[in-house]
């Protein structure tokens, strides 16, 4: 009955979006429906040659989409890098821009593919793929909801695939980190509710009786991201057959909505979210408990009560009224304390294991990550604060910052966790090799300092260049004579991103060679005892 | 619409305030209630169980 409820809904899917691509007022909503034309037709091949297959009941915890998300997030993650890479050299050889692909190719079209890239596709697929594990390993219970798991994870990817041809076909509400339009928002509503469901399915079903931090962690991103992406993206479609789409909110309502929404994709994003991670990835890979599960619990509701005020620290010295700005800065600061309280926590827990840093370069990249996610915690508040927001926004610190945590903490974190995952995944006994790890982390590392010092001179250069008056009060220098300042320290940044570009594909190459290569796991029947090593 | 504002402002100002406030200083104090260290121990130790498969399964 289900079998031929879907074929109903994939014939009306098809027909509806061939119709809506004839009538199309623009390419990108034109391409898009053509996208969705193919993709609804080939689920209706593919469930049509399903029907009367008899349905087996599976048991056991569901891993299917975890394999693949393990495989995507590792081909994402090359491809923002990518992106980054090349859009970095951009900036330093601005005849990289070709004439022949402008208005596709260029800065300004490929800079949302690369955020969107590493945070949505890269970080978003390592998240979905990472809470379903550890949602199921430690409830003790089988995905809930049976293929919706399917349904949540394919969904995802559709929203990526919209997002990135939309960018480069110019379908944008030009809202940072919220740029796709407004059916691809829709969509991603239903995938995200979706997501909740199995979600919280599975916790219900749980046969631990306490649910675990990690969990939490996992909760808070879903819940606030679906209320931050549905009031952010409230907008109004100019045509049910274009793309364009106006913004409810306009003028300072509209730049604190979009910054309020813009804060917390990093703090439940990519904080809570990857928080969620670490608390299950380094106990594990650690094989001790975490330090103290007090501090845990204490690290969430403290997270969860400050990050969402902090916003309006985007916004000094603009429309918005100052106690909203000082507001943002103050909670900003005190952000600090359960940032670095959960810095400690991860940290401590290799208290009495420390010598495995020498032994297993992925702990050490876990470490490494938990490091650099204290020291963005710590350089955030700081540049949170007006007087230094004054020098370090508009310039490349600002740019810096977020790569020291993008990279170095959800970045290595996310290595770490599909180091792990995969072995186990494809009941391996262990990785391919471990010194491809440890070139993979080296030159990731490396890769990092180079683009964080980089951004850190050349981002105070530029903010002390743009100030510098002289003695009758007048600017210095033109904005020309920043741009060409900045040259060398470009260059460095480039480098830097070609080394975190090679680092991931090295991983790659080890993570296929582990599933290809690397001996089997012994027979699963000691399964109960500690994972043996 | 101004007035509405004013109340709800007023009423985030205050009351509303002191409720998350109580609410945050209440769950961190939970944490540390007698006995809840035995029950931390437990929890923290979920990630080392039920690695292979699913509770109650061929048990």
């Amino acid at each position: 009955m289900w079998d031929y409820l879907k074929l109903v809904i994939f014939a009306l899917i098809t027909v509806l979006a061939a119709i809506a691509a004839s009538y199309a007022r623009d390419v990108a909503y034109q391409v898009h429906a053509i996208l969705v034309v193919l993709i609804a037709a080939g689920l209706f091949v593919y469930t049509l040659r399903g029907v009367g297959n008899e349905k087996v009941v599976e048991t056991g915890y569901m891993d299917g989409p975890v394999r693949v998300g393990v495989a995507l997030t590792a081909f994402w993650g090359v491809v923002g890098f990518l992106v980054g890479t090349f859009i970095a050299f951009q900036l330093a050889f601005p005849d990289l821009n070709f004439a022949w692909a402008e208005g596709y190719l260029n800065f300004g079209r490929l800079r949302p593919l690369h955020t969107s890239a590493v945070i949505f596709a890269f970080g978003g697929t390592a998240l979905i793929t990472s809470s379903f594990y550890v949602v199921q390993r430690t409830s003790g219970a089988r995905l809930w909801g049976g293929n919706l798991a399917w349904f949540v994870f394919w969904g995802y990817q559709i929203v990526i695939l919209l997002a990135a041809t939309g960018y480069l076909l110019g379908a944008t509400q030009s809202k940072e980190y919220a740029e796709p339009e407004w059916y691809t928002d829709l969509w991603l509503t239903i995938v995200w509710v979706a997501y909740l469901l199995v979600f919280m399915g599975t916790l219900m079903k749980r046969k631990e009786p306490h649910i675990y931090v990690a969990n939490w962690f996992f909760l808070s991103f879903i819940v606030t991201v679906a209320m931050l992406h549905v009031v952010n993206n409230l907008s109004i479609p100019v045509s049910l057959f274009g793309s364009k789409s106006v913004q409810v909110f306009a003028g300072v309502q509209d730049a604190m909505t979009q910054w309020w929404y813009g804060h917390n994709a990093v703090g439940f994003f990519l904080t809570a979210g990857f928080l969620g991670m670490m608390y299950y990835f380094v106990p594990k890979q650690a094989e001790r408990p975490v330090f103290s599960y007090k501090l845990s619990i204490i690290h969430f509701w403290a997270l969860i009560f400050l990050y969402i005020w902090a916003g309006p620290h985007h916004l000094h010295y603009t429309a918005l009224p100052d106690w909203a700005s000082t507001l943002g800065m103050v909670f900003s600061i005190v952000l600090w304390m359960p940032s670095w309280g959960g810095m400690i926590n991860g940290l401590m827990t290799l208290s009495g294991a420390w010598d495995k840093l020498r032994t297993d370069p992925v702990i050490r990249m876990m470490v490494v990550s938990i490091g650099f996610y204290g020291m963005s915690t710590f350089e955030g508040p700081m540049m949170s604060i007006r007087a230094v927001n004054s020098l370090s926004h508009y310039t490349d610190w600002t740019i810096g910052h977020v790569h020291s945590g993008a990279l170095g903490w959800n970045g290595m974190i996310t290595f770490g966790m599909l180091y792990f995952l995969v072995p186990k995944l494809w009941n391996r006994a262990g990785l391919y090799s471990l010194k491809l790890v440890s070139w993979h982390f080296w030159l990731a590392t490396i890769g990092i300092v180079l683009y964080a010092a980089s951004m850190w001179v050349t981002g105070i250069m530029e903010g002390l260049m743009w100030r510098e008056v002289d003695a009758q009060g007048f600017l210095v220098n033109s904005f020309a004579d920043t741009v060409a300042a900045k040259f060398p320290m470009y260059v460095v940044r480039g480098l830097g991103g070609v080394l975190f570009l090679t680092g991931a594909v090295i991983m790659c190459y080890n993570l296929w060679m582990t599933v290809k290569r690397a001996p089997a796991a012994e027979a699963a029947g000691d399964a109960a005892a500690a994972p043996a090593e | 619409m101004m007035d509405t504002y004013g109340i709800m402002r007023a009423f985030a100002d205050s009351w509303f305030l002191i409720a998350m406030f109580a609410f945050f200083v209440g769950a961190a104090l939970f944490a540390f209630r007698p006995g809840s260290n035995k029950i931390h121990k437990d929890i923290a130790n979920i990630p080392f169980r039920h690695e292979d498969k699913p509770a109650g399964d061929r048990d």
